[in-house]
């Protein structure tokens, strides 16, 4: 789920220190410009190491905190069969996650540390999963807008110019689409159904039409440190440009359904061949990615009592791990 | 939090159907060989992506490094007549 780069924050880019240091940043960029993938044991300037470890921990945050609004509904799924899509959808979002920390590793941060940033506030995660899934619904539109945004960003972040985030990308791309089909098929059922279902439908869209606009960042004009990352190909499409391609994908599909989205400015432009929509509310969306959702105090509470709960198993793992390399050795 | 040691890593190498070979696709933190292989299967064969694991512990790998691509790789690069494409056969010879 996800991609978003609207949590990082700017990039310092230090002067070259020294001749050796500026030949270097000479052929990584030349690398870059020829489209070769950079790979982990390789040179590469200090600030592009931190823009990925910052970026691809904060992309695998998503992922795992991703479950938690999703987790809430397993034992409320109305039927067996949304059960096991349910499940198999976060196991998933699990999965996703850890491919993406497996490969921030490779940039020689440890699992712990990322760990360790989530749970301290440090590092910061997507800001749609500090929105409450309030309603069966959700489970729909979570799957059809806010997976649908990520795929969005995520098919441009395949593109990557570092090897193991672009491979991680390609991997999650092919799995995702999954998530959002399954979502718009929930949301196709309810609204066949009763009025109450449809109205059900109606008011979670409501809901997660703008926080999912905002996953994909500030506007280009207020995203100033964009521009590194599209010259070092870990960003490869603009904010502006993402959320214009996916307003155009959904908006169709929002008719399909029969409901409305909630921009009166919504239209469609003859001449620019694309949707317009209105203005988004970007004090919410400071607010959100600052600690102050609704959600965001709960969602690291869980995370860090499931990973304290859970601190006896990895003990215990361990000592028998090494018990059992004793006996070994004896 | 409790100061804990990690876990270590392990590589996972898949063989996605008989007849192919073992391909690298990720890596998992596991306390030992058995854990590792349980969570390489959750983590990386969902969706039927394989038939075989290899998990390998990481600090094992010996691997080339970037510096030496030169003095290894290079010296292949003119020996362009170990490649069929070097040598000219009339047509008149036949599929070759």
């Amino acid at each position: 789920m996800y991609g978003d780069t609207s949590i990082q924050k700017p990039i310092e880019i230090a002067e070259p220190t020294s001749e050796e240091q500026a030949r270097l940043e000479v052929i990584f960029q030349q690398k870059i410009d020829d489209n070769i993938k950079i790979e982990p044991q390789e040179w590469m300037p200090d600030a592009y190491r931190k823009t990925l470890v910052r970026q691809m921990s904060q992309h695998a945050h998503s992922e795992v905190i991703g479950m938690q609004p999703e987790g809430n509904w397993i034992t409320r799924a109305p039927s067996l069969r949304r059960k096991v899509i349910l499940l198999a959808k976060i196991q998933d979002e699990g999965g996703h996650g850890l491919y993406i920390y497996s490969s921030a590793e490779t940039l020689g941060t440890s699992r712990a540390e990322m760990i360790e940033q989530l749970q301290t506030g440090k590092a910061k995660y997507s800001s749609i999963f500090n929105y409450p899934a309030l309603s069966w619904a959700d489970m729909g539109t979570i799957g059809w807008l806010v997976d649908g945004a990520a795929i969005t960003n995520q098919v441009a972040l395949s593109r990557c110019s570092y090897g193991p985030y672009s491979r991680a990308m390609i991997r999650i791309c092919k799995e995702e689409s999954f998530h959002q089909r399954q979502g718009y098929e929930l949301l196709l059922t309810l609204s066949r159904g009763s009025d109450e279902q449809k109205e059900l439908l109606q008011e979670s869209v409501n809901r997660f039409w703008w926080p999912s606009l905002m996953m994909f960042g500030p506007n280009d004009s207020d995203s100033p440190h964009s521009a590194q990352s599209m010259k070092w190909k870990i960003k490869r499409k603009s904010n502006d440009q993402l959320r214009q391609e996916f307003v155009d994908a959904t908006v169709p599909q929002a008719d399909f359904l029969g409901i409305t989205l909630p921009d009166p400015d919504l239209k469609w432009n003859e001449e620019s061949g694309h949707y317009d929509y209105g203005e988004i509310d970007w004090e919410e969306f400071g607010n959100v990615i600052h600690g102050n959702g609704p959600c965001n105090k709960q969602r690291i509470a869980n995370h860090i009592k499931a990973h304290e709960d859970g601190a006896w198993v990895r003990e215990a793992a361990a000592a028998y791990a090494e018990k059992q390399q004793n006996k070994q050795v004896a | 939090m409790t100061e804990e040691k990690e876990w270590p890593l392990w590589e996972v190498f898949i063989r996605s159907k008989a007849g192919l070979d073992h391909k690298h696709c990720g890596s998992v933190h596991a306390s030992d060989a058995e854990m590792a292989m349980e969570s390489a299967r959750d983590v990386y064969t969902r969706r039927s992506e394989g038939i075989s694991i290899w998990v390998v512990p990481s600090n094992a790998i010996t691997a080339s490094k970037p510096e030496d691509k030169e003095s290894l790789f290079e010296p292949a690069d003119d020996k362009i007549y170990r490649h069929p494409t070097f040598y000219d056969i009339p047509q008149g010879a036949g599929k070759m």
